[in-house]
């Protein structure tokens, strides 16, 4: 039977297949082949095991690494804030216990859990990828079945190295056309989950597909991948491709040799095949596309950056209306106003979703040779130590600081400021994270989400801006790398 | 896990869809290493504004939440649920719920019970017509009834399984650890193998 990628990647990882009816129906019990852990929804789930006598099942699938609450300056010294020592001493603590893999806080492979995976190679088509955090779904970008859990999946996981799922629907998000300078894949995501909204993907996993996301990086791919959770959706995917292999090959924990040939052998298997079908089909059109932001409070309050602030007369559903109304107020933002007269206070560019190295490139492409708007901060945090250093072994962090923006160490930071980087109250920011939701950032904090270049341009001008909309630089500051 | 067959407790209408795990329990509070002690967590910016609905009696003293569609999106933390119990609610109705959420209620006893919208609708208005009207969440039977209103909800029949007989997941997944042991023994190598996972 013709099989969607996502439902091969499912057949291939069945421990046992469900059975019963009705009431007594147990779900597919799924084997998991990557366990990534951090230290904020695992303390639980290893006291769990603890308490019930119970062992962690495969250490070696298991790896561990520490984002949430570490701070990204003066890493060198103890950890301010003791809740989070505790919490980030608790996971060291575990680790050692279970024997699991631990890149801490001044390790070269410390970093945003969904960062590391890939870059270690340890990411690989085919899989099942699974972690404590909803944007696991980033790891889908490698053709990989990957889902945020809980904690309480978390300890299953540990205990087990299985799932118990339920079964999913398949939607295709076809984008076609070619993206236009200055566009890129945030905004092609930013598009989607307007399109379906926060709900749309509900029991959905999402498969990218398409000419415009064929032509897009791994890191573009996983930018896309990573919000599909923000669509509600379970995961979402890109089939691997040469693009996919030419990333892995060489990283630490990709095959190599004869197993190389054969994992890619493997590998060219996992696509949707032509005669299957979807349950739900989503178009875009990549040649129309524009640079795109969000206004309210959740990522599906979106427009182009050319637009308006929408009026909550403008939505028919009455749920939708009010859900406006709230934003708008949350936000500080009047109907009408153009989106690019709004002004920031700070620019976040950081985050699972944008941190990676052509994240940064595409922005320091932008910063390079121009002067940042005085009145607002700009705070550029590498998704991990080693992008980090290979940032810095490119001078990219010399053109952060010559501009003026704060080059900080990794983590998650001020994606949801559970370390010191957060917003002031009433504070606006244009942010390359992925959730705009009230109080994300810092109590009371206003967030617009945007991509690394609209949030470079609008460091530079200090209200929302698009590549475009900014005097050529000095010294030739033109777009040398491709659209991230 | 203790076993949750009905209950009735004072209905909360929160007239609002997308209620994120943001907003259920804020990232400061997850910086603890307990799985209790949540309940000044919940909604805890929302509840710095007097007119907050738990901010009210009787609605403070109320424990199936009634709320718009698109509970609990975004982060996949558990603390969301934890922090929901803690504070003594025992079910939350919503037309949708996230997966994540939906799925870390399932595991903690708090009965997610999606209803139709429309029904919703019905029982936001007897509450707030009749502040304290008791809900009853029967799961046997699949309803919920609030003064007039009787509705059907929907549930996943494991969960609801689970639910019912108070089964821990973990107990059921390892009764069949020789499934699991037999798959580790054919997985493929080469494509999928790490054995060199563990050298740095």
């Amino acid at each position: 039977m013709a099989k969607t990628l996502a439902e091969k990647v499912w057949d291939a990882h069945v421990v046992r297949k469900g059975d019963g009816e009705g009431a007594n129906a147990q779900p597919d019990l799924l084997y998991i082949d990557l366990h990534l852990v951090h230290e904020v929804t695992s303390p639980q789930a290893f006291e769990g095991l603890r308490l019930a006598g119970r062992k962690l099942r495969r250490p070696d699938l298991t790896i561990a690494t520490e984002d949430h609450n570490t701070p990204t300056l003066d890493i060198d010294k103890p950890i301010a804030d003791l809740t989070s020592r505790t919490q980030i001493q608790t996971l060291r603590n575990n680790c050692e216990e279970f024997g699991v893999r631990l890149h801490s806080l001044g390790d070269a492979e410390q970093g945003i859990v969904h960062v590391v995976g890939p870059q270690l190679g340890l990411t690989q088509p085919g899989m099942t990828v699974v972690c404590g955090d909803s944007h696991t779904s980033t790891h889908g970008a490698f053709g990989a079945l990957a889902m945020g859990i809980g904690t309480s999946e978390v300890e299953h996981v540990m205990a087990t190295q299985t799932l118990s799922l339920k079964p999913f629907k398949t939607m295709a998000i076809n984008v076609e056309g070619a993206l236009r300078p200055g566009v890129t894949a945030k905004d092609i995501i930013l598009a989607v989950i307007a399109k379906i909204g926060t709900g749309g993907g509900q029991g959905y996993v999402l498969e990218y597909r398409g000419s415009a996301i064929r032509a897009l990086s791994m890191d573009a791919r996983m930018t896309i991948c990573n919000m599909s959770i923000e669509a509600g959706a379970r995961a979402g995917l890109v089939a691997p491709d040469e693009t996919t292999y030419a990333y892995m090959n060489g990283r630490p924990h990709a095959p190599q040799g004869a197993e190389w040939d054969a994992a890619v052998e493997y590998w060219n298997t996992l696509r949707t095949d032509d005669d299957a079908v979807f349950d739900v089909e989503v178009d875009l059109d990549a040649n129309t596309l524009e640079p795109f932001v969000t206004w309210g409070t959740n990522p599906g309050q979106g427009v182009s950056l050319s637009a308006k602030v929408p009026s909550p007369e403008d939505f028919g559903d009455e749920n939708a209306k009010a859900a406006a109304e709230r934003a708008l107020q949350y936000m500080g933002l009047a109907a009408g106003t153009a989106m690019k007269d709004i002004r920031v206070d700070t620019v976040f560019l950081g985050s699972c979703t944008n941190s990676r190295i052509e994240d940064l490139r595409a922005a320091a492409d932008i910063v390079r040779g121009r002067e940042k708007d005085p009145k607002v901060r700009m705070l550029v945090v590498p998704g991990s130590a080693r992008v980090r250093l290979e940032a810095e072994a490119e001078g990219l962090d010399k053109v952060f600081k010559d501009f003026g923006a704060e080059w900080r160490f990794a983590g998650c930071s001020m994606c949801l400021g559970m370390n010191p980087d957060q917003l002031e109250p009433g504070e606006r920011c244009a942010s390359t994270s992925n959730r705009n939701f009230e109080g994300r950032q810092g109590k009371g904090g206003r967030t617009h989400l945007v991509s690394p270049v609209v949030a470079a341009a609008t460091a530079v001008r200090g209200t929302l801006s698009s590549p475009s909309d900014l005097d050529p630089a000095p010294e030739s500051a033109a777009l040398t790398t491709d659209a991230a | 896990m203790e076993k949750f067959t009905t209950h009735t407790g004072i209905g909360v209408p929160l007239r609002q869809s997308n209620v994120d795990t943001d907003q259920i329990i804020p990232a400061v509070y997850l910086k603890r290493i307990t799985r209790t002690g949540f309940e000044d967590a919940l909604f805890s910016a929302w509840r710095k504004d007097p007119s907050f609905i738990l901010n009210q009696e009787p609605f403070n003293a109320g424990s199936v939440l009634v709320a718009g569609p698109d509970f609990g999106t975004g982060s996949s933390r558990e603390h969301a649920v934890w922090a929901l119990k803690d504070y003594g609610f025992r079910a939350v109705l919503s037309s949708r719920f996230a997966d994540i959420f939906r799925g870390n209620s399932g595991k903690q006893g708090l009965l997610a019970a999606q209803v139709a919208q429309d029904d919703i609708e019905l029982i936001w208005k007897t509450l707030e017509n009749a502040p304290g009207t008791e809900v009853t969440v029967d799961l046997a039977s699949k309803t919920v009834t609030c003064g007039n209103v009787v509705a059907p909800f929907e549930i996943d029949d494991y969960t609801r399984w689970r639910l019912l007989e108070g089964l821990d997941d973990i107990g059921l997944t390892l009764q069949h650890e020789e499934d699991i042991t037999a798959y580790e023994a054919t997985r493929p190598s080469g494509a999928c193998s790490r054995a060199s996972m563990t050298s740095a």
